[in-house]
C-alpha cells in the first residue's frame, strides 16, 4: 500500500511517498506507530506534539479508521487553503 | 444545478467568472461571491510570496462534497469554486467562491459555508516566502471554530 505526505510533514519524512506491505488490514494508528521519521521517532509519538490528519482512500479519517492492503493513506498537517 | 469546480495554476478572472455564473443559472437573481487573494504580509513580518501545495484527487473530491452539502441545504442554481495552486505573488487571487439563488440569503449563507468548509477541509497547504526563508502557514483555530458552527 501506498503512504503520501505533504507539506510540512512531507519535508520532514523527506520524501513525498513510501510504499509499505502490509500482511493483514490495520487501523491508522497502528500504521502511525509503524512509520519513522529521519530522526527515529514514529509518525504517533510526534503527534502528540504536533497536529496530523491522515486520509484513506481520499476521505479524512481519525486513528480508528481500517486501512487495507491495497489503501491510499494520506498524512498532512491541518489545511491551510483559501 | 449548474457546478464547476477548478483546480489551477493558471491566474482567473473575476468578471469571466460571475458572468458564467450569470448564464449557467438563468433562474438566479442573487450572486454572491468571496474571493481571496495573496497578502503582502503575515504575523507582522512582509511576505515576498506564497507557494500553494495540495492532495491532487483528494482536494477535487472534498470541494465537490463541499459543494454536494451547499446544494443539500439550500435551493442553488449554480456554483463555481475556483482555487489556484503552485507559486503565487502578493496580489494574486487564491481562490474564488461563486453561488447563484434566487434570492441574496441563500447566496450569502451558501458563500460562507463553503469558504469555511474549504478552509478546514479542502487539502491545501500554503507556504510563505519571508526575509530569512520560508514558512509553514499554521492552521488557525477560529476557521476550525467557524466551520464547526455549521454543524450545529
Amino acid at each position: 500500500m501506498k503512504v503520501l505526505f505533504f507539506a510540512a510533514l512531507r519535508e520532514t519524512m523527506g520524501q513525498s511517498e513510501i510504499e509499505i506491505v502490509l500482511e493483514a488490514p490495520t487501523t491508522v494508528g497502528a500504521l502511525k506507530a509503524m512509520i519513522k521519521m529521519p530522526n527515529g521517532e514514529t509518525l504517533n509519538a510526534a503527534s502528540r506534539n504536533q497536529s496530523i490528519m491522515a486520509a484513506v482512500d481520499q476521505e479524512m479519517v481519525d486513528d480508528l479508521a481500517t486501512v487495507s492492503v491495497a489503501s491510499e493513506v494520506a498524512f498532512f498537517p491541518p489545511v491551510t487553503g483559501g | 444545478m449548474y457546478r464547476s469546480i477548478l483546480i489551477q495554476a493558471e491566474d482567473f478572472s473575476l468578471d469571466s467568472a460571475l458572468a458564467e455564473l450569470k448564464t449557467q443559472s438563468g433562474l438566479a437573481g442573487g450572486l454572491c461571491f468571496f474571493t481571496g487573494a495573496v497578502r503582502n504580509s503575515n504575523l507582522d513580518e512582509a511576505v515576498g510570496g506564497l507557494y500553494l501545495e495540495h492532495y491532487p484527487g483528494m482536494t477535487e473530491r472534498q470541494l465537490d462534497q463541499i459543494v454536494d452539502e451547499a446544494a443539500r441545504r439550500w435551493q442553488l442554481h449554480g456554483v463555481i469554486v475556483i482555487h489556484r495552486i503552485g507559486q503565487l505573488m502578493p496580489g494574486d487571487n487564491i481562490v474564488l467562491v461563486a453561488v447563484a439563488a434566487s434570492h441574496r440569503g441563500e447566496a450569502f449563507e451558501a458563500c460562507e459555508m463553503m469558504m469555511d468548509y474549504l478552509k478546514t477541509n479542502a487539502t491545501f497547504w500554503k507556504k510563505e516566502s519571508i526575509s530569512d526563508g520560508h514558512r509553514w502557514v499554521e492552521a488557525r483555530s477560529s476557521d476550525q471554530t467557524k466551520a464547526t458552527a455549521w454543524d450545529a
